[in-house]
């Protein structure tokens, strides 16, 4: 376990990455001290029952990103159905309907980049099960920017292309299953710097 | 430095220069949407780095526009949100009714198909008579395509639907020819709309107006601009008047907030009280 601090955690994940996420939610401490932005493929009508779903499993406060909302310690995120996510210098969100990429919107390769360009290597990017390619260009530029990159273990995976092809750009740190990415976030220090926003 | 730095001096520099150069000022958007823009343009054109484009952008106007059709994004549609549309009809229209004379400013209407559902509903809804309505972009290529009111059929299905779920009297059909692929806007209804060039970062306010539709255009805007326009908004509007937002836009983080009440939370539709 390395000692750096980070600021932020991204996800990105796609197919059969519900599963996961409610393991890794199930498995955060409730003082976390970052906050966690989700960019997963939904279904673009879904009017928020995801995060009510979310809400019921995770410790922390699951929230719909807002356009020009201050990202909070202790949040788990998640885009609006139909948008994507970019983050601004100033830590709050920025939304955008711009064309799909990767046949998404929102996009794990948009959020990536733009989370790459505000934290740097302060940022840990997560890509889950999935399937398709989104989200390995955007681990290549997180990677750049000196932060942290893990992917799902694509024998684990209920769809393996999406880690895979996040694997195959070679920028991926760590290969672990869901098991040890809880092990992994349960262990993060705690940065000083990071705010537990009490409620 | 951090390697995020140094691209983000770049990205001041250039911006600087287009700023100096054409008077175009990009300054004050969301830095992550325009960042995107800039990377992809230099792929798209093979330049190396965001440093590299500037000596081109300054000396190279042709390359400028090129860069500058890159940076406007003018994705719409008819019809975007019906629920929002179905709102505006049964909470909005009954209380314009009470104005002999309406004016509508449809700001950053793009290539025209949000701002013809617009005036569909103000037909219907047999406002058309006293209605004034004016629809703005900054961008004049998306202005003569809105003029021109020619849109591709690829869509019509879609947009067919989200004018019936928007509370729709008709059928959609019955406001467009269809010939060679495309959908051509009737003229009578082309009439009701006067398109013009107004630019949110610099321009001045349209006086009283009873409503305004700014949708998914601030979301491209940092909080200082945001603050700016919806300042022009407010002073636009008549004491009571309307302002709509895009679906996941607020006035939750602004300090005129207090100068709007919440209509309709879900469909992000303000009255101005103060
Ligand atoms: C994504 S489109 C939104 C179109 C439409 N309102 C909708 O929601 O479907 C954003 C529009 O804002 C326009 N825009 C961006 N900056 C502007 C400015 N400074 N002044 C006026 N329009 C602007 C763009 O040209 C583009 O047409």
């Amino acid at each position: 376990m390395d000692n750096r601090t980070y600021k932020a955690i991204a996800i990105g994940g796609s197919a059969g990455s519900m599963d996961v996420l409610l393991r890794l939610f199930a498995c955060l401490p409730k003082k976390f001290s970052l906050p966690i932005i989700v960019v997963c493929h939904l279904h673009p009508c879904d009017e928020g029952g995801l995060i009510e779903v979310f809400t019921r499993h995770a410790p922390l406060i699951v929230k719909e990103v807002a356009d020009k909302e201050l990202i909070q310690a202790g949040h788990i995120y998640f885009p609006p159905a139909n948008y994507h996510l970019l983050v601004e210098r100033d830590r709050t969100f920025a939304l955008s309907i711009d064309a799909k990429v990767n046949y998404s919107r929102p996009s794990i390769d948009v959020f990536f980049e733009s989370a790459a360009a505000v934290w740097g290597d302060e940022l840990i990017g997560i890509i889950l099960t999935g399937a398709n390619k989104d989200g390995a260009a955007g681990i290549q530029v997180i990677k750049k920017h000196g932060g942290l990159t893990i992917a799902q273990d694509p024998r684990e995976a209920a769809y393996p292309a999406m880690v895979q092809a996040a694997i195959d750009t070679g920028d991926v740190d760590q290969i672990l299953c869901t098991e040890e990415i809880c092990k992994f976030l349960q262990m993060l220090p705690v940065s000083c710097t990071g705010h537990v926003i009490e409620e | 430095m951090k390697l995020s730095d140094i691209e983000n001096l770049e990205i001041d520099l250039l911006l600087e220069a287009i700023f100096l150069r054409y008077g175009y000022d990009f300054r004050s958007y969301a830095r992550g949407s325009i960042r995107r823009r800039i990377l992809q343009f230099m792929q798209m054109t093979g330049v190396g780095s965001v440093s590299e484009t500037i000596p081109k952008i300054i000396h190279d106007e042709s390359f400028f526009q090129q860069m500058a059709r890159e940076f406007s994004i003018t994705v719409t549609e008819m019809f975007r949100d019906p629920q929002m549309f179905l709102a505006l009809r049964r909470e909005i229209v009954p209380l314009l009714k009470s104005y002999p004379y309406i004016k509508v400013w449809h700001a950053g209407c793009a290539t025209g198909e949000e701002a013809y559902s617009l005036a569909i509903l103000i037909e219907e809804e047999k406002l058309a008579e006293r209605t004034t309505f004016f629809a703005t972009d900054f961008n004049d290529n998306a202005l003569e395509k809105a003029k021109e009111g020619i849109f591709s059929l690829d869509y019509v299905q879609q947009y067919s639907q989200n004018y019936q779920q928007a509370g729709g009297k008709i059928s959609l059909s019955d406001y467009y020819h269809a010939n060679y692929g495309a959908m051509a806007i009737k003229s009578a209804l082309k009439k009701k709309i006067t398109f013009a060039n107004h630019n949110l970062v610099i321009d001045q306010v349209f006086t009283e107006t009873h409503l305004i539709l700014c949708r998914n255009v601030m979301i491209y805007f940092n909080k200082e601009l945001q603050e700016r326009v919806v300042g022009l908004f407010h002073e636009s509007l008549v004491y009571g008047g309307f302002l709509c937002l895009g679906t996941k836009e607020s006035l939750l983080f602004s300090k005129y907030q207090n100068k709007f009440r919440e209509i309709d939370t879900k469909n992000k539709i303000y009255q101005k009280i103060a």
